[in-house]
C-alpha cells in the first residue's frame, strides 16, 4: 500500500519533470537519435575488429598462403578505413549528444530555479513565517542541484545503457545464439548481488546519517558559541563530548562504508564470470566450426560491453530515485498556494492623508489560539500612535495586520477610508516607512542599500538622508564611503550602524506615514535622543506607529495604546494614563524606579 | 591538502596495504588477455577441449582471487579513510577550539561549520577512492603498455604513442575545467545568498515594493550561472569523445601493425587478440579515471579549505602553570594605559584605559553604541590582547597568568544569553562541575531565577532545547548569570545582560549580587544610567576613550556625557536631581 502511493507520486514527479522538459522537445528528440547512432556505432566496432582479426587469420594461415594476399591486404585496409570513419562519427554523435544534455538539463534547472524563487516572492508570509528559511533555501540550491544531477545521469547513462544492452543483444543473438545464452543468463546475477548489498546496507547508512547529525548538531552549538566555551574553560569537556559520539561515527561509518563498497568486486567478479563463460562456449563453438575466431574476439569485447551498463544502471536507478525525491521537495515549494492576488479593480494609493481605521478586528496566526479580538483604533492623519505592552502582546502583530503581511480574519482596516483589500498591496505598502526591530541588509553597497525604496535618488539627497538618520559620519569612515561593499546580512557592521542604515533608508524615501518597531533598541540612548530629533521631524504630518519597550521613546505620542494579551486595555495620552495610574503606570515607574 | 595527511600516519599499515591488494588484483586482471590468447592459439587449433577447459578454469580462479584482494583493499581502504577523516575531525574540532576571539571573528562560525561538516565529508571519500581507485588506474593502464611490450615491442611501441597522448588530454581537460567548476561553485553560492536574503529580508522587501526588482535580479544571477554551467560543461563534454578517438585510433594502428608483424610470421592471431585486448583495458580504466578525478578534485578543494583552518596560528599563548607568581592582590582588576585596536590599520578601539578596581568594588561602564564597553570588559578575561598598556588581574599582567586560571576567576555574562542543549542543571554546572544542588539554588535565587525555575514541572532537569528556544529571552539571561554565580568567581562581569530584564527585575538582581557574600568585584556594562547609580566608579566612554571616571555624583556635577545619557533617561526628574 505504502509503496504503491510512493510510486505514484514517483510518476507524477516524473510527469511534472517532463513537463519542464517539453520546451526543448527539438534537443531531447536529438539527442535520443545521437544516443541511437551513438550505440549502434559503438557496436559495430568490434564486429569489424572482428572481421580484421580473421583476416589476420588468413595471412598467417600458411595453408592460405596460396591466396592473393594483395587481395586480403587491401580487404584489410579497407575494414580499417571503415573503421576509421565509425570510429570519427562515433565520437563526433557522443560529443553532440553532450553538449545537447548539458544544455537542456541546465536550462531545465534554470526554469525550476526561477519558478521557484518567483513563487517565493509571492507567498504569504504566513508560510515564510512558519517554515524553516535554511529548508526552503536548501530546496532552491541544493535539492535542484542533486536533481540536476540525476537528470544528466539519467540522459547520459540510463539512456544510452538500455540501448546498449538492447543493442548488443541484437547484434550478440545475429552472431550466435548459444553464446548469448550464457551471456543473457549469468550477467543479471551481478544485478541481484547489488540490489542485495544495497538493501542490507541501508540500515547502516541510516545509523551513519543519524550519528552524522547529532554531531552536527553539536559542532554547531559548540563553535557557534565558542565565546562562551572558553570563557567557562570548557575546551576539554566539549572535546569529551565530541570524541565520544567521533568514535560512535567512525564505527558506523567503516561498517557502512566497507560493506557498500563490495558492491563493485562483486559485480566485478560476476562478470568476469559472464566472460568465462563466453570464453569457454566460445572456443568450443570455434572448434565446431560454427564460429571465427574473429567472431570470438567481438563476443568477448561485448560481453564487456554488455556487463558494464548492468553494473551502471542499478547505481543509476538509485540516483534517479534521489533526484525525484529532490524534485518533489521543489514542486512542493513551487505548488505552494500564494497569498490571494489583488483584486483586478485594485486601487493604487496615491496622495494618501493618513487616516487609519481599525474596526473589529480580530486575528490568530494558529486557528484556536485566538491572539487579536475586537480590536477598534482610529487614527487621524498626522498622528502619533505608540503601542506598549509586555512581550507577546501583539503589538508586532498589529504591523504584521497594517502592512497587510497577514490578512484579518474578521473586522476591516482601511486607510483614507478606503478598505485595505480593495488597495494594491504595493501602494499600500509604499506608503508607509518602516523601521524594523530586526535590522535587514542586503549585499551590495551602502548606496544599494539606503536606495532600496527611491533607486533614482542623487547623492545629494542620499547624503541629506544619511545626515539626518546621524548616519553619514560612520558612513563617511568607512573604506570606499557610500560605495562600501557590506557583506550578507550587513557583514561586519555593528547592530547600532544596521540600524542607523535601515532608518536612513526610510528616510529617503520619505513615505506619508510610518511604522517604527522597536526602531532604535540597540542604539545607545544618547544617539537615540539624535535619532529621537530626526524622527521628530520625520514624523511631522505623517501619521506614525511607535512600537518600543523604552517608555522615555514614546512619551510625546498623541496616542498610547497599551496591550495586554491581543486586547487594547488602556488609551490615551502619557499624563491621562499615569493619571490613571492603571498598568501603564506601573510599567512607567518600575522603569524608572531607583535601586 | 598536503599537511592534512598527517592524520593518516596511524593507518600507515591500511594506506599501504590497501593499494597493494588492488593492484594484486589488477595484475590478475592484466594476465586475462594472455590465457585467452594462449586459448586461441593453442587450444583452437589443435581442438584440444581438455586445455580450454583448463584456461577457462584458471580465469576463473584469476576472478576469484581478484575478488579476494579486491575485498580486503575496499577493508583496508574504508578503515584508513573513516580512521583517517575522525583523527582529521578530532584534530580540527581541537583547534577550532584553540581559536581567539578575534580569529572566531575573523573567520565567522558558519564556515568553520561548514568544514567541519561536509568538507571533511569529502575528503574522506576522497582519501577512500584514491586508496582504491587512483593507483589502480595508471597501473592498469602502465601495465597494460608493459604486458604488450612482452607480447611485442615493435606493436607495442603503439602504446606509447597512445598513452601520452591521452594523458595529455585528459589532465589537460581537467586542467582547464577545474577553475571554470570553481567559478560555477561561486555562481551557486550567489542564487545561494540571494535566495536566503529574500527570504530574511522579505518584509523590508515587500515593505518597498521591490519583489520584482529582486525577481529580476534573480534572474540574472541564474542566467550567470548557466552560463558558467554551459561553458564548463562544453570543456568537459569533449573528454569522452576524444579519448574515444585516440584509444580507437590507437587499435586501428594495432591491427595494422599487428597484420604486418604476423605476416612477416613474428606475432600469431591470438596475440593480436591480446593486443587489442589490453587496448580496450585502458579504455574501460580511463573512463573511470576521469570520473575519479572529478571526484578528488573536489575533494581536494575541500582539503584546501580545511588546511587553511589549520593555518590560522593557535589563539594565543598561554603560559605554563607554575609559571604563576604569588598572589598577593586578590580580585583587583588593573588597567594601565591600555590600547586595544582589533585589526592591524584598523581603527583603536580603546584609547590610554587606565584605572584601578579594588576587591569587593561594582564599576559601572556606560557609553554610546561601539564606544568600546564590551571590548573594555573582554580584556580582563584576556578575549583579546592589547596592543598597548596592560591589563592586571590579581596585580599580575594577565599574559602571565596561564589562560585557564586566569577564566577561572573570572565569570563573564556575554550580552547574548546563550544555553546549550540539556537540562538546566546540566548548563549551569558548567560553571562548576562540582557544584551541589544547594548551590545551584543559591546562585538562581540571586539571578531572580529561583521562581520560573520551581515552576517547571521538572525543576532543575527540566530540559532546554537547542539554543534555549523554550525558554523567553528575560529567562535565558537570568539563567546565564546564574551559570556565572554557580562559579563563585572572584571577579563577576556582567555585560549588558539584564538587557531584557524588565527594571523591576533588574534592580533586585543587581541588589542580590551586591549583598553576595564574599567580596566579588564586579563590572556592569549596561546603557541604562539607572543600572550604575550606585557603583563606586563608573566609567563613561566615548569613542574608546574614557570621559570620565567617579562615582555618580561626580560625574553628573564634572562629566557632560554622563550628563547627557543620564538626562536622557531621567527627563522628568531632572529638576529634582535624583539620588
Amino acid at each position: 500500500m505504502k509503496a504503491e502511493k510512493k510510486n505514484t507520486r514517483q510518476k507524477e514527479t516524473l510527469i511534472k519533470v517532463l513537463r519542464y522538459i517539453r520546451p526543448y522537445g527539438v534537443l531531447v528528440a536529438l539527442t535520443i537519435l545521437m544516443a541511437v547512432i551513438s550505440v549502434a556505432l559503438t557496436l559495430y566496432l568490434p564486429i569489424l575488429t572482428g572481421d580484421a582479426v580473421d583476416r589476420i587469420a588468413f595471412i598467417f594461415d600458411p595453408s592460405q598462403v596460396s591466396a592473393d594476399m594483395p587481395a586480403i591486404w587491401a580487404g584489410l585496409l579497407a575494414i580499417l578505413r571503415k573503421m576509421c570513419i565509425v570510429i570519427v562519427l562515433t565520437a563526433l554523435t557522443q560529443w553532440i549528444m553532450n553538449i545537447c544534455n548539458n544544455r537542456i538539463v541546465y536550462n531545465v534547472i534554470q526554469d525550476i530555479r526561477r519558478r521557484a524563487f518567483a513563487r517565493i516572492e509571492e507567498l504569504p508570509l504566513k508560510y515564510l513565517d512558519a517554515h524553516s528559511h535554511g529548508d526552503i533555501v536548501s530546496r532552491v540550491v541544493a535539492d535542484v542541484d542533486q536533481f540536476a544531477d540525476g537528470l544528466l545521469i539519467g540522459f547520459t547513462q540510463l539512456f544510452t545503457g538500455v540501448i546498449t544492452i538492447l543493442g548488443t543483444l541484437g547484434f550478440m543473438l545475429s552472431v550466435n545464439v548459444g553464446i548469448t545464452v550464457v551471456v543473457v543468463v549469468i550477467t543479471p546475477v551481478s544485478l541481484f548481488v547489488a540490489s542485495f548489498i544495497a538493501r542490507k546496507t541501508f540500515s547502516m547508512f541510516k545509523l551513519q546519517s543519524q550519528t552524522r547529525g547529532e554531531q552536527t548538531a553539536l559542532i554547531n552549538e559548540m563553535i557557534g558559541n565558542q565565546k562562551v566555551v572558553q570563557s567557562f574553560n570548557r575546551e576539554r569537556q566539549t572535546l569529551e563530548r565530541f570524541d565520544e559520539i567521533n568514535d560512535r561515527l567512525e564505527k558506523c561509518s567503516l561498517r557502512a562504508i566497507f560493506f557498500s563498497s563490495l558492491t563493485n568486486p562483486c559485480t566485478r567478479f560476476v562478470n568476469s564470470l559472464v566472460y568465462t563463460g563466453v570464453g569457454l562456449t566460445g572456443a568450443f563453438a570455434v572448434i565446431r566450426g560454427g564460429l571465427s575466431v574473429g567472431q570470438l574476439t567481438c563476443f568477448l569485447s561485448y560481453a564487456n560491453q554488455y556487463t558494464k551498463p548492468f553494473n551502471e544502471i542499478s547505481g543509476v536507478i538509485t540516483e534517479l530515485q534521489n533526484a525525484l525525491a529532490c524534485a518533489a521537495r521543489i514542486f512542493e515549494l513551487i505548488e505552494e498556494r500564494p497569498q490571494e492576488p489583488d483584486r483586478a479593480d485594485a486601487i493604487v494609493l496615491g496622495d494618501v492623508e493618513g487616516s487609519v481605521e481599525l474596526k473589529d478586528v480580530s486575528f490568530s496566526y494558529v486557528p484556536d489560539k485566538r491572539l487579536i479580538e475586537n480590536l477598534n483604533l482610529q487614527v487621524k492623519p498626522g498622528q502619533r500612535i505608540a503601542i506598549v505592552g509586555p512581550t507577546g502582546c501583539g503589538k508586532t502583530t498589529i504591523i504584521n495586520l497594517l502592512m497587510r503581511f497577514y490578512d484579518v480574519d474578521g473586522g476591516s482596516i482601511a486607510v483614507d477610508g478606503r478598505p485595505i483589500r480593495d488597495i494594491t498591496r504595493k501602494s499600500l505598502r509604499t506608503s508607509y516607512g518602516m523601521v524594523l526591530q530586526d535590522t535587514w541588509l542586503k549585499r551590495g553597497t551602502i548606496r544599494d542599500n539606503i536606495t532600496v525604496g527611491k533607486p533614482d535618488a542623487t547623492q545629494e539627497e542620499i547624503v541629506a538622508a544619511a545626515k539626518a538618520s546621524h548616519a553619514h559620519s560612520f558612513i563617511k569612515r568607512l573604506p570606499d564611503g557610500y560605495d562600501t561593499v557590506i557583506g550578507e546580512d550587513g557583514g561586519s557592521l555593528s547592530g547600532g550602524q544596521k540600524q542607523l542604515l535601515c532608518i536612513t533608508r526610510v528616510m529617503l524615501s520619505l513615505p506619508p506615514m510610518l511604522i517604527l518597531d522597536e526602531a532604535t533598541s540597540s542604539i545607545d540612548t544618547r544617539t537615540e535622543i539624535r535619532i529621537q530629533k530626526a524622527f521628530a521631524v520625520m514624523m511631522e504630518g505623517r501619521t506614525s506607529f511607535i512600537v518600543a519597550h523604552r517608555l522615555s521613546t514614546i512619551q510625546n505620542a498623541d496616542v498610547i495604546l497599551v496591550m495586554k494579551d491581543g486586547h487594547i486595555i488602556e488609551q490615551g495620552s502619557h499624563e491621562e494614563l499615569l493619571a490613571k495610574n492603571g498598568f501603564y503606570a506601573n510599567l512607567y515607574q518600575s522603569q524608572f524606579a531607583i535601586a | 591538502m598536503k599537511k592534512l595527511l598527517i592524520y593518516l600516519k596511524d593507518y600507515k599499515k591500511e594506506s599501504v596495504l590497501g593499494p597493494l591488494f588492488k593492484l594484486l588484483e589488477a595484475s590478475f586482471e592484466l594476465f586475462i588477455p594472455l590465457v585467452v590468447a594462449s586459448m586461441i592459439d593453442k587450444g583452437i587449433p589443435a581442438g584440444d577441449k581438455g586445455y580450454i577447459w583448463q584456461m577457462c578454469l584458471v580465469m576463473a580462479a584469476l576472478g576469484l582471487i581478484g575478488l579476494v584482494c579486491a575485498v580486503t583493499a575496499q577493508y583496508f581502504a574504508a578503515k584508513a579513510a573513516v580512521g583517517f577523516a575522525t583523527k582529521l575531525r578530532h584534530g580540527l574540532f581541537a583547534h577550532i577550539q584553540s581559536l581567539s576571539f578575534s580569529q572566531m571573528d575573523k573567520e565567522g562560525t558558519s564556515t568553520l561549520i561548514t568544514r567541519m561538516t561536509s568538507d571533511i565529508n569529502q575528503v574522506q571519500s576522497g582519501v577512500n577512492l584514491v586508496l582504491r581507485l587512483f593507483l589502480r588506474s595508471p597501473f592498469i593502464v602502465f601495465g597494460a603498455m608493459i604486458m604488450a611490450f612482452t607480447v611485442d615491442v615493435k606493436a607495442a611501441l603503439v602504446f606509447v604513442v597512445v598513452i601520452p597522448v591521452l594523458s595529455v588530454i585528459v589532465f589537460g581537460i581537467m586542467l582547464i575545467s577545474i577553475p571554470l567548476f570553481k567559478k560555477v561553485q561561486g555562481g551557486l553560492d550567489r542564487v545561494l545568498g540571494i535566495t536566503r536574503e529574500n527570504l530574511t529580508g522579505v518584509r523590508v522587501i515587500r515593505a518597498f515594493g521591490e519583489e520584482e526588482g529582486e525577481i529580476r535580479k534573480f534572474d540574472q544571477e541564474t542566467d550567470a550561472l548557466k552560463h558558467m554551467q554551459m561553458v564548463a560543461a562544453r570543456i568537459s563534454a569533449l573528454m569522452n569523445p576524444l579519448t574515444y578517438v585516440v584509444i580507437n585510433a590507437g587499435l586501428v594502428a594495432l591491427i595494422y601493425v599487428g597484420a604486418l608483424r604476423v605476416e612477416a610470421g613474428i606475432l600469431s592471431q591470438g596475440q593480436v587478440v591480446a593486443l587489442v585486448n589490453y587496448m580496450s583495458q585502458i579504455l574501460v580504466e580511463l573512463i573511470k579515471l576521469a570520473n575519479l578525478i572529478i571526484t578528488v578534485t573536489k575533494a581536494v578543494a575541500c582539503g584546501n579549505r580545511i588546511q587553511s583552518v589549520f593555518e590560522i596560528p593557535a589563539g594565543m599563548e598561554s603560559p605554563e602553570y607554575g609559571s604563576a607568581k604569588e598572589i598577593t592582590q586578590t580580585g583587583t582588576v588593573e588597567f594601565d594605559h591600555v590600547c586595544l585596536r582589533y585589526h592591524k590599520g584598523g581603527e583603536q578601539a580603546l584609547t590610554d584605559i587606565h584605572f584601578k578596581a579594588h576587591r569587593g568594588e561594582t564599576i559601572g561602564v556606560i557609553g554610546g553604541t561601539g564606544s568600546g564597553k564590551s571590548s573594555l570588559v573582554h580584556l580582563i578575561p584576556r578575549f583579546y590582547d592589547v596592543e598597548k598598556g596592560s591589563v592586571k588581574v590579581d596585580g599580575q599582567d594577565v599574559r602571565e597568568i596561564p589562560l585557564e586560571v586566569l577564566r577561572g576567576k573570572i565569570g563573564i555574562v556575554m550580552q547574548k544569553a546563550v544555553l546549550f542543549q540539556g537540562t538546566i542543571r546540566e548548563n549551569l554546572l558548567w560553571g562548576n562541575e562540582n557544584a551541589t544542588d544547594e548551590e545551584l539554588w543559591e546562585a538562581l535565587r540571586t539571578a531572580q531565577a529561583e521562581e520560573f525555575v520551581l515552576q517547571k514541572e521538572k525543576g532543575l532537569d527540566e530540559k532546554i532545547e537547542q539554543e534555549g528556544r523554550n525558554l523567553s529571552g528575560g529567562q535565558k539571561q537570568r539563567l546565564s548569570i546564574a551559570r556565572a554565580l554557580v562559579k563563585k568567581p572572584e571577579i563577576l562581569i556582567m555585560d549588558d545582560s539584564a538587557s531584557a530584564l524588565d527594571y523591576a527585575t533588574d534592580a533586585a538582581l543587581r541588589k542580590s549580587i551586591k549583598s553576595m557574600p564574599g567580596k566579588t568585584t564586579v563590572f556592569i556594562v549596561s546603557q541604562r544610567a539607572s543600572s550604575l547609580l550606585h557603583a563606586d566608579q563608573i566609567i563613561v566612554l566615548d569613542d574608546g576613550e574614557a570621559a570620565g571616571m567617579g562615582t555618580h555624583d561626580e560625574l553628573l556635577a564634572g562629566c557632560q556625557v554622563y550628563q547627557e545619557i543620564y538626562y536622557s533617561q531621567f527627563e522628568k526628574k531632572q529638576e529634582s536631581g535624583a539620588k
